[in-house]
């Protein structure tokens, strides 16, 4: 095993460390999120806990990337 | 429950009554969010042309998300995920549907719709990709782990870390604990595929995911052990 993937082991099996969001609260906050990251303002200021979840929580990670890209290809409002 | 599922074309099952108080529209909100909430809180043709357009709009986002997702699922028959594109849209609407009133104004509202479509086709496509295969509980992949060979100064730093981990797993972790935490962390078991097989919740899992970290931090700091370096490493 290459030392890569023993370092996203060890990162998996300890999680973020620091006060995170759970799932549920993530979801609700996850479009404002990142309409907040897309304008340029401090998203994890507003929504404080959101980026170590995301950190900790790969399934969420996913989502988010997909919101934030799929909205990040739309014409502004 | 699951309601009824409408097909793009059919009129939707009305999820709410107009008739039935709801907030007001949230302050602030943008031109679009406003025609958005309006025409779904309408009565008749405007309601089901709404319907009609949120069904299109969700079906482009689950689309959005099967296409992106397509290239790691080679395994998956390509005339599937249409289907799966169509059913993540179906399941968002009744979602939205039902959930309209605790839009808050937060984003614009098809940003808020969109998360729906997008969750609904990533669960989808998670589980369809682990259908038949068995979930491994057990920690086989300490074996694999274990095979890095100590060398220089860096890799045994980390050997002596995982080996202090795998011993509070085993020393300090519930056994429901252990089970979700070797499932998900160790051998990267999606965590909606393992609440799925274990009909639970992604956030009930994860709860349990989050103590069970706790506890193993918790105890590499009673030993001692601060894993400082592996937060640079991110």
């Amino acid at each position: 095993m290459e030392r890569p993937e023993m370092i996203q082991t060890l990162l998996r099996l300890l999680g973020p460390g620091r006060p995170e969001l759970g799932c549920e609260e993530c979801f609700e906050a996850l479009d404002r999120y990142v309409e907040l990251q897309l304008a340029g303002r401090d998203a994890e200021a507003a929504v404080p806990g959101m980026g170590a979840h995301l950190m900790g929580c790969p399934a969420c990670r996913e989502d988010y990337e997909s919101l934030r890209d799929l909205v990040g290809g739309e014409p502004a409002p | 429950m699951r309601l009824a599922a409408p097909r793009a074309g059919a009129t939707a099952t009305r999820v709410r009554s107009p008739g039935v108080t709801h907030p007001d529209t949230p302050a602030g909100l943008d031109r679009e969010s406003r025609e958005w909430l309006r025409d779904l809180r309408s009565r008749g043709i405007a309601y089901d042309d709404a319907v009609a357009r949120l069904h299109a709009l969700l079906l482009g986002a689950a689309r959005f998300e099967v296409a992106r997702r397509r290239p790691a699922l080679p395994h998956l028959r390509g005339d599937d995920l249409p289907d799966i594109a169509m059913q993540a849209a179906d399941d968002a609407l009744m979602s939205v549907l039902r959930r309209l009133d605790d839009f808050r104004g937060d984003s614009r509202f098809t940003t808020w719709a969109y998360k729906f479509a997008l969750l609904e086709a990533a669960v989808k496509l998670r589980r369809r990709a682990w259908q038949g295969r068995e979930v491994p509980l057990e920690p086989e992949a300490w074996a694999r782990l274990a095979t890095v060979s100590p060398g220089p100064q860096e890799d045994a730093e980390q050997a002596q870390l995982l080996a202090a981990v795998q011993r509070g797993i085993e020393e300090v972790l519930t056994p429901h604990q252990r089970e979700v935490i070797v499932a998900l962390a160790l051998n990267a078991v999606p965590i909606d595929v393992l609440a799925e097989r274990l009909s639970t919740t992604r956030g009930a899992l994860y709860k349990t995911l989050h103590d069970g970290r706790r506890k193993l931090r918790a105890n590499l700091a009673a030993r001692g052990i601060a894993p400082d370096w592996l937060e640079r490493r991110r």
